[in-house]
Protein backbone atom coordinates (compact mmCIF):
# COMPACT_ATOMS: atom_id res chain seq x y z
CA UNK A 1 0.00 0.00 0.00
CA UNK A 2 1.53 3.60 -0.89
CA UNK A 3 1.86 5.67 2.50
CA UNK A 4 0.26 8.91 0.17
CA UNK A 5 -3.34 8.17 1.25
CA UNK A 6 -5.41 10.42 -0.89
CA UNK A 7 -3.12 13.10 -1.94
CA UNK A 8 -2.69 13.61 -6.04
CA UNK A 9 -1.32 15.82 -7.61
CA UNK A 10 -3.15 18.34 -9.63
CA UNK A 11 -3.29 16.30 -13.22
CA UNK A 12 -3.71 13.33 -11.22
CA UNK A 13 -0.92 10.74 -9.74
CA UNK A 14 1.65 9.32 -12.62
CA UNK A 15 1.50 5.84 -13.92
CA UNK A 16 5.20 4.69 -13.28
CA UNK A 17 5.75 4.96 -17.16
CA UNK A 18 3.90 7.19 -19.42
CA UNK A 19 2.35 4.33 -21.74
CA UNK A 20 2.35 1.45 -19.31
CA UNK A 21 -0.91 0.77 -17.28
CA UNK A 22 0.80 -2.37 -15.48
CA UNK A 23 -2.40 -3.55 -13.77
CA UNK A 24 -4.29 -0.47 -14.17
CA UNK A 25 -7.21 0.98 -16.14
CA UNK A 26 -5.96 4.06 -17.01
CA UNK A 27 -8.35 7.36 -18.36
CA UNK A 28 -5.80 10.03 -19.03
CA UNK A 29 -5.80 12.88 -21.36
CA UNK A 30 -5.52 16.92 -21.54
CA UNK A 31 -8.11 19.38 -21.86
CA UNK A 32 -7.63 22.28 -24.42
CA UNK A 33 -9.05 25.66 -25.97
CA UNK A 34 -8.24 26.71 -28.81
CA UNK A 35 -5.30 24.59 -29.41
CA UNK A 36 -3.98 25.48 -25.60
CA UNK A 37 -3.70 23.87 -22.50
CA UNK A 38 -6.85 24.95 -19.86
CA UNK A 39 -4.77 25.36 -16.76
CA UNK A 40 -7.55 26.16 -14.86
CA UNK A 41 -10.78 23.93 -14.12
CA UNK A 42 -11.43 20.54 -13.28
CA UNK A 43 -11.89 16.38 -14.69
CA UNK A 44 -14.77 14.60 -12.75
CA UNK A 45 -15.47 11.29 -13.65
CA UNK A 46 -19.19 9.90 -13.07
CA UNK A 47 -20.08 6.43 -13.72
CA UNK A 48 -22.51 4.16 -15.91
CA UNK A 49 -24.89 5.83 -13.23
CA UNK A 50 -24.01 9.11 -13.76
CA UNK A 51 -23.06 9.46 -10.08
CA UNK A 52 -19.89 11.17 -9.36
CA UNK A 53 -16.30 9.29 -8.69
CA UNK A 54 -13.30 11.08 -8.42
CA UNK A 55 -12.52 14.81 -9.48
CA UNK A 56 -8.66 16.34 -10.01
CA UNK A 57 -8.22 19.80 -10.71
CA UNK A 58 -6.68 19.85 -14.40
CA UNK A 59 -2.48 19.99 -14.35
CA UNK A 60 -0.70 22.82 -15.90
CA UNK A 61 -0.62 21.07 -19.35
CA UNK A 62 -4.40 20.78 -18.79
CA UNK A 63 -3.82 16.95 -18.08
CA UNK A 64 -5.81 14.72 -15.61
CA UNK A 65 -5.47 11.11 -15.21
CA UNK A 66 -7.56 8.15 -13.60
CA UNK A 67 -7.30 4.87 -12.49
CA UNK A 68 -10.62 3.23 -13.18
CA UNK A 69 -12.24 0.16 -12.88
CA UNK A 70 -13.27 -1.74 -16.41
CA UNK A 71 -16.30 -0.38 -17.64
CA UNK A 72 -17.79 2.61 -19.17
CA UNK A 73 -17.09 6.03 -17.44
CA UNK A 74 -18.46 9.50 -18.09
CA UNK A 75 -15.59 12.24 -17.86
CA UNK A 76 -17.32 15.84 -17.31
CA UNK A 77 -15.04 19.05 -17.47
CA UNK A 78 -15.76 22.12 -15.69
CA UNK A 79 -13.59 25.54 -16.04
CA UNK A 80 -14.24 28.87 -15.88
CA UNK A 81 -16.41 30.89 -17.51
CA UNK A 82 -19.47 27.99 -17.27
CA UNK A 83 -17.24 26.24 -19.55
CA UNK A 84 -18.48 22.13 -19.30
CA UNK A 85 -18.05 19.48 -21.70
CA UNK A 86 -18.41 15.80 -20.93
CA UNK A 87 -16.67 12.71 -23.09
CA UNK A 88 -18.03 9.12 -22.75
CA UNK A 89 -14.97 6.60 -22.33
CA UNK A 90 -14.34 3.34 -21.84
CA UNK A 91 -11.12 1.68 -19.25
CA UNK A 92 -9.79 -1.59 -19.44
CA UNK A 93 -7.20 -2.93 -17.13
CA UNK A 94 -3.28 -2.52 -18.52
CA UNK A 95 -4.66 0.04 -20.82
CA UNK A 96 -4.29 3.68 -20.98
CA UNK A 97 -7.21 5.33 -22.69
CA UNK A 98 -6.42 8.42 -23.95
CA UNK A 99 -8.45 11.56 -24.86
CA UNK A 100 -8.19 14.85 -25.62
CA UNK A 101 -11.15 17.14 -25.01
CA UNK A 102 -11.59 20.60 -26.90
CA UNK A 103 -13.75 23.17 -24.93
CA UNK B 1 -26.43 25.40 14.79
CA UNK B 2 -26.85 27.03 11.99
CA UNK B 3 -25.46 27.33 8.48
CA UNK B 4 -24.06 30.55 9.37
CA UNK B 5 -22.35 29.15 12.08
CA UNK B 6 -20.38 26.65 10.50
CA UNK B 7 -20.25 27.78 6.22
CA UNK B 8 -19.44 31.20 5.16
CA UNK B 9 -19.23 32.13 1.74
CA UNK B 10 -16.77 33.58 -0.84
CA UNK B 11 -18.16 37.40 -1.09
CA UNK B 12 -17.64 37.50 2.83
CA UNK B 13 -13.99 36.23 2.73
CA UNK B 14 -13.42 38.74 0.07
CA UNK B 15 -14.73 41.60 2.66
CA UNK B 16 -13.29 39.90 5.69
CA UNK B 17 -10.41 37.80 4.98
CA UNK B 18 -8.07 40.01 5.98
CA UNK B 19 -9.97 41.38 8.90
CA UNK B 20 -7.44 41.11 12.39
CA UNK B 21 -9.11 37.73 14.24
CA UNK B 22 -9.44 35.64 11.03
CA UNK B 23 -7.30 33.45 9.36
CA UNK B 24 -7.97 31.91 5.99
CA UNK B 25 -6.21 28.39 5.65
CA UNK B 26 -5.95 26.69 3.08
CA UNK B 27 -5.96 22.49 3.38
CA UNK B 28 -5.77 20.33 -0.20
CA UNK B 29 -5.37 16.92 -1.43
CA UNK B 30 -2.99 18.57 -3.96
CA UNK B 31 -0.61 20.05 -1.61
CA UNK B 32 1.30 21.79 -3.97
CA UNK B 33 -2.33 23.92 -5.03
CA UNK B 34 -1.85 26.47 -2.56
CA UNK B 35 2.12 27.40 -4.27
CA UNK B 36 0.65 27.91 -7.26
CA UNK B 37 -2.25 30.55 -5.94
CA UNK B 38 -4.37 31.06 -2.87
CA UNK B 39 -6.54 33.27 -1.48
CA UNK B 40 -5.11 36.69 -0.48
CA UNK B 41 -3.71 36.18 3.03
CA UNK B 42 -4.44 32.55 3.65
CA UNK B 43 -1.64 30.57 5.38
CA UNK B 44 -1.20 26.26 4.31
CA UNK B 45 -1.67 23.20 6.51
CA UNK B 46 -0.31 20.24 4.63
CA UNK B 47 -2.61 17.31 5.45
CA UNK B 48 -0.36 15.03 5.95
CA UNK B 49 2.82 16.49 6.94
CA UNK B 50 1.27 18.97 9.51
CA UNK B 51 -1.52 16.25 10.47
CA UNK B 52 0.04 13.08 10.63
CA UNK B 53 2.54 11.69 12.82
CA UNK B 54 5.33 11.03 11.01
CA UNK B 55 6.25 7.32 12.55
CA UNK B 56 3.13 5.57 13.95
CA UNK B 57 -0.13 5.51 11.83
CA UNK B 58 -2.12 8.85 14.07
CA UNK B 59 -2.21 12.27 14.48
CA UNK B 60 -0.08 14.51 15.65
CA UNK B 61 -0.32 14.97 19.47
CA UNK B 62 -1.77 18.02 21.58
CA UNK B 63 1.55 19.55 21.76
CA UNK B 64 2.25 19.07 17.88
CA UNK B 65 -1.26 20.38 16.96
CA UNK B 66 -0.31 23.28 19.50
CA UNK B 67 3.28 24.40 17.81
CA UNK B 68 1.37 23.55 14.24
CA UNK B 69 -1.15 26.59 15.20
CA UNK B 70 1.43 28.22 17.30
CA UNK B 71 3.71 28.30 14.00
CA UNK B 72 1.70 29.20 11.39
CA UNK B 73 0.10 32.17 13.62
CA UNK B 74 -3.12 30.78 15.18
CA UNK B 75 -4.29 31.96 18.33
CA UNK B 76 -7.23 30.52 20.51
CA UNK B 77 -9.10 33.28 19.73
CA UNK B 78 -9.06 33.35 15.82
CA UNK B 79 -11.50 32.48 13.53
CA UNK B 80 -10.75 29.95 11.32
CA UNK B 81 -12.17 29.45 7.79
CA UNK B 82 -10.71 26.77 5.80
CA UNK B 83 -10.98 25.92 2.36
CA UNK B 84 -9.54 23.36 0.17
CA UNK B 85 -9.98 21.18 -3.48
CA UNK B 86 -12.08 18.65 -4.37
CA UNK B 87 -15.32 19.77 -2.60
CA UNK B 88 -13.64 20.83 1.04
CA UNK B 89 -12.89 17.06 1.18
CA UNK B 90 -9.78 17.89 2.79
CA UNK B 91 -10.57 21.24 4.35
CA UNK B 92 -13.29 19.25 5.89
CA UNK B 93 -11.09 17.05 7.33
CA UNK B 94 -9.15 19.78 8.81
CA UNK B 95 -11.99 21.31 10.36
CA UNK B 96 -13.19 17.99 11.86
CA UNK B 97 -9.34 17.96 13.20
CA UNK B 98 -9.66 20.95 14.84
CA UNK B 99 -12.62 20.43 16.40
CA UNK B 100 -10.81 17.25 17.46
CA UNK B 101 -8.59 19.43 19.46
CA UNK B 102 -11.20 21.98 20.72
CA UNK B 103 -11.21 24.79 18.10
CA UNK B 104 -14.96 25.77 18.00
CA UNK B 105 -14.07 29.20 16.28
CA UNK B 106 -14.15 27.31 12.40
CA UNK B 107 -16.02 27.41 9.70
CA UNK B 108 -15.60 26.06 5.69
CA UNK B 109 -15.65 28.55 2.82
CA UNK B 110 -18.57 27.02 0.99
CA UNK B 111 -17.60 25.44 -2.18
CA UNK B 112 -13.74 25.44 -1.30
CA UNK B 113 -10.92 26.48 -3.90
CA UNK B 114 -13.05 25.04 -7.15
CA UNK B 115 -15.95 27.66 -6.84
CA UNK B 116 -13.46 30.18 -5.93
CA UNK B 117 -11.59 29.50 -9.09
CA UNK B 118 -14.56 28.67 -11.06
CA UNK B 119 -15.43 32.26 -10.18
CA UNK B 120 -12.39 33.45 -11.40
CA UNK B 121 -11.96 35.03 -7.90
CA UNK B 122 -8.27 36.34 -7.07
CA UNK B 123 -5.35 33.90 -6.26
CA UNK B 124 -2.25 35.08 -5.02
CA UNK B 125 0.80 33.33 -4.47
CA UNK B 126 2.42 35.72 -1.93
CA UNK B 127 2.62 34.44 1.46
CA UNK B 128 1.65 35.99 4.40
CA UNK B 129 3.98 36.96 7.19
CA UNK B 130 1.70 35.94 10.59
CA UNK B 131 3.49 36.74 13.97
CA UNK B 132 3.50 33.66 15.81
CA UNK B 133 1.27 32.51 18.91
CA UNK B 134 1.06 30.49 21.94
CA UNK B 135 -2.02 28.23 20.58
CA UNK B 136 -2.99 25.89 23.60
CA UNK B 137 -5.08 22.81 22.66
CA UNK B 138 -7.66 20.54 24.28
CA UNK B 139 -7.57 17.22 25.20
CA UNK B 140 -8.52 15.11 21.72
CA UNK B 141 -12.97 14.95 21.86
CA UNK B 142 -13.14 11.51 21.35
CA UNK B 143 -16.61 11.68 21.52
CA UNK B 144 -16.24 12.31 17.54
CA UNK B 145 -13.50 9.94 17.17
CA UNK B 146 -14.10 6.22 16.02
CA UNK B 147 -11.81 3.74 16.56
CA UNK B 148 -12.02 -0.38 15.14
CA UNK B 149 -13.37 -2.08 18.09
CA UNK B 150 -16.33 0.28 18.36
CA UNK B 151 -16.89 -0.11 14.75
CA UNK B 152 -17.15 -4.03 15.01
CA UNK B 153 -19.36 -3.57 17.37
CA UNK B 154 -21.72 -0.90 15.93
CA UNK B 155 -22.79 -3.77 13.05
CA UNK B 156 -26.32 -3.95 13.10
CA UNK B 157 -26.11 -1.72 16.70
CA UNK B 158 -25.28 1.97 14.81
CA UNK B 159 -25.33 3.45 11.94
CA UNK B 160 -22.38 2.28 9.77
CA UNK B 161 -22.13 5.06 6.67
CA UNK B 162 -19.87 3.85 4.06
CA UNK B 163 -18.88 7.29 2.10
CA UNK B 164 -16.64 5.65 -0.63
CA UNK B 165 -17.46 5.36 -3.76
CA UNK B 166 -20.24 2.28 -5.14
CA UNK B 167 -17.39 0.40 -6.51
CA UNK B 168 -15.26 0.45 -3.52
CA UNK B 169 -18.06 -0.47 -1.31
CA UNK B 170 -18.65 -3.41 -3.46
CA UNK B 171 -14.97 -4.32 -3.91
CA UNK B 172 -14.31 -3.54 -7.15
CA UNK B 173 -11.80 -1.09 -6.26
CA UNK B 174 -9.44 -0.21 -3.28
CA UNK B 175 -9.00 3.31 -3.88
CA UNK B 176 -10.57 6.11 -5.20
CA UNK B 177 -10.54 6.72 -8.99
CA UNK B 178 -7.73 9.24 -9.11
CA UNK B 179 -5.46 7.27 -7.57
CA UNK B 180 -3.74 3.75 -8.03
CA UNK B 181 -5.51 1.12 -7.11
CA UNK B 182 -3.74 -0.49 -3.83
CA UNK B 183 -3.54 -4.40 -3.57
CA UNK B 184 -2.60 -4.63 0.49
CA UNK B 185 -6.17 -5.12 2.17
CA UNK B 186 -9.43 -6.82 1.60
CA UNK B 187 -12.17 -5.32 -0.72
CA UNK B 188 -15.59 -4.66 0.68
CA UNK B 189 -17.50 -2.97 3.73
CA UNK B 190 -18.12 -3.20 7.09
CA UNK B 191 -21.80 -5.66 7.31
CA UNK B 192 -24.39 -3.25 7.86
CA UNK B 193 -22.76 0.05 6.79
CA UNK B 194 -24.49 2.23 3.95
CA UNK B 195 -23.23 3.28 0.95
CA UNK B 196 -23.74 6.85 1.03
CA UNK B 197 -20.95 8.46 -1.66
CA UNK B 198 -19.49 11.71 0.25
CA UNK B 199 -19.82 13.58 -3.17
CA UNK B 200 -23.92 13.26 -3.12
CA UNK B 201 -23.74 15.91 -0.57
CA UNK B 202 -22.11 18.07 -2.80
CA UNK B 203 -23.10 20.48 -5.56
CA UNK B 204 -21.34 19.78 -8.56
CA UNK B 205 -19.67 23.46 -7.68
CA UNK B 206 -18.78 21.88 -4.39
CA UNK B 207 -21.25 23.53 -2.21
CA UNK B 208 -23.27 22.02 0.34
CA UNK B 209 -27.03 20.53 -1.05
CA UNK B 210 -29.81 22.04 1.49
CA UNK B 211 -30.54 20.62 4.76
CA UNK B 212 -34.30 18.96 3.02
CA UNK B 213 -31.92 17.78 0.23
CA UNK B 214 -29.35 16.10 2.56
CA UNK B 215 -31.97 14.56 5.21
CA UNK B 216 -33.71 13.22 2.01
CA UNK B 217 -30.57 11.71 1.19
CA UNK B 218 -29.77 10.21 4.52
CA UNK B 219 -32.81 9.81 5.43
CA UNK B 220 -35.34 9.01 2.95
CA UNK B 221 -33.11 6.99 0.31
CA UNK B 222 -30.40 5.37 2.36
CA UNK B 223 -32.31 4.72 5.21
CA UNK B 224 -30.27 5.57 8.06
CA UNK B 225 -32.01 5.84 11.44
CA UNK B 226 -31.61 9.60 12.74
CA UNK B 227 -32.93 8.49 16.09
CA UNK B 228 -29.17 6.20 16.30
CA UNK B 229 -25.96 7.00 17.04
CA UNK B 230 -23.49 7.25 13.62
CA UNK B 231 -20.21 6.36 12.33
CA UNK B 232 -18.74 7.59 9.21
CA UNK B 233 -16.56 5.84 7.31
CA UNK B 234 -14.57 5.59 3.95
CA UNK B 235 -10.74 4.46 3.10
CA UNK B 236 -7.96 6.87 5.65
CA UNK B 237 -11.00 9.22 7.30
CA UNK B 238 -10.78 12.28 4.95
CA UNK B 239 -13.97 11.45 3.15
CA UNK B 240 -15.56 10.37 5.93
CA UNK B 241 -14.72 13.79 7.96
CA UNK B 242 -16.80 15.12 5.01
CA UNK B 243 -19.64 13.20 5.62
CA UNK B 244 -19.25 13.90 9.54
CA UNK B 245 -19.48 17.11 8.50
CA UNK B 246 -22.92 17.01 6.78
CA UNK B 247 -24.56 14.99 9.29
CA UNK B 248 -23.16 16.62 12.67
CA UNK B 249 -22.43 20.42 11.72
CA UNK B 250 -25.23 20.63 9.17
CA UNK B 251 -28.17 18.50 10.29
CA UNK B 252 -27.35 18.98 14.31
CA UNK B 253 -27.39 14.72 14.73
CA UNK B 254 -25.68 14.62 17.98
CA UNK B 255 -23.96 11.31 17.83
CA UNK B 256 -21.76 11.23 14.94
CA UNK B 257 -18.23 10.01 15.03
CA UNK B 258 -15.37 9.50 12.39
CA UNK B 259 -13.54 6.32 11.78
CA UNK B 260 -10.05 7.61 10.66
CA UNK B 261 -8.75 4.16 10.38
CA UNK B 262 -11.51 3.16 7.79
CA UNK B 263 -11.34 0.63 5.51
CA UNK B 264 -7.57 0.99 5.03
CA UNK B 265 -7.68 -0.46 8.53
CA UNK B 266 -10.53 -2.06 8.84
CA UNK B 267 -9.91 -3.95 5.75
CA UNK B 268 -6.45 -5.40 6.86
CA UNK B 269 -7.98 -6.84 10.33
CA UNK B 270 -7.44 -10.48 11.32
CA UNK B 271 -11.13 -12.28 11.59
CA UNK B 272 -13.65 -9.26 11.23
CA UNK B 273 -16.29 -9.91 9.07
CA UNK B 274 -16.47 -8.36 5.55
CA UNK B 275 -19.13 -7.78 2.81
CA UNK B 276 -18.82 -7.62 -0.98
CA UNK B 277 -20.77 -6.71 -3.05
CA UNK B 278 -23.22 -3.61 -4.43
CA UNK B 279 -25.46 -1.70 -1.92
CA UNK B 280 -28.55 -3.81 -1.20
Amino acid sequence: MTAEGCGAPAGGAPVSAAKDAGNQAVVQGKVTRNGSAVQVGYARLLNSGGDFVAEVPLGEDGGFRFFAAPGSWTLRVLAPGNIRAERVVSADIGRVTELEVAV
Amino acid sequence: MSRSDVLTGADWVEAHGSDPGVVLVEVDEDTSAYDKGHIRNAVKIDWKADLQDPVRRDFVDKAGFEALLSERGIANDDTVILYGGNNNWFAAYAYWYFKLYGHHNVKLLDGGRKKWELESRELVTEVPQRAKTSYHAQEQDQAIRAFRDEVVAAIGNKNLVDVRSPDEFAGRLLAPAHLPQEQAQRGGHVPTAKNVPWSKAAEEDGTFKSDDALRKLYGDEAGLDFGRDTIAYCRIGERSAHTWFVLHELLGQPNVKNYDGSWTEYGSLVGVPIEVGDAK
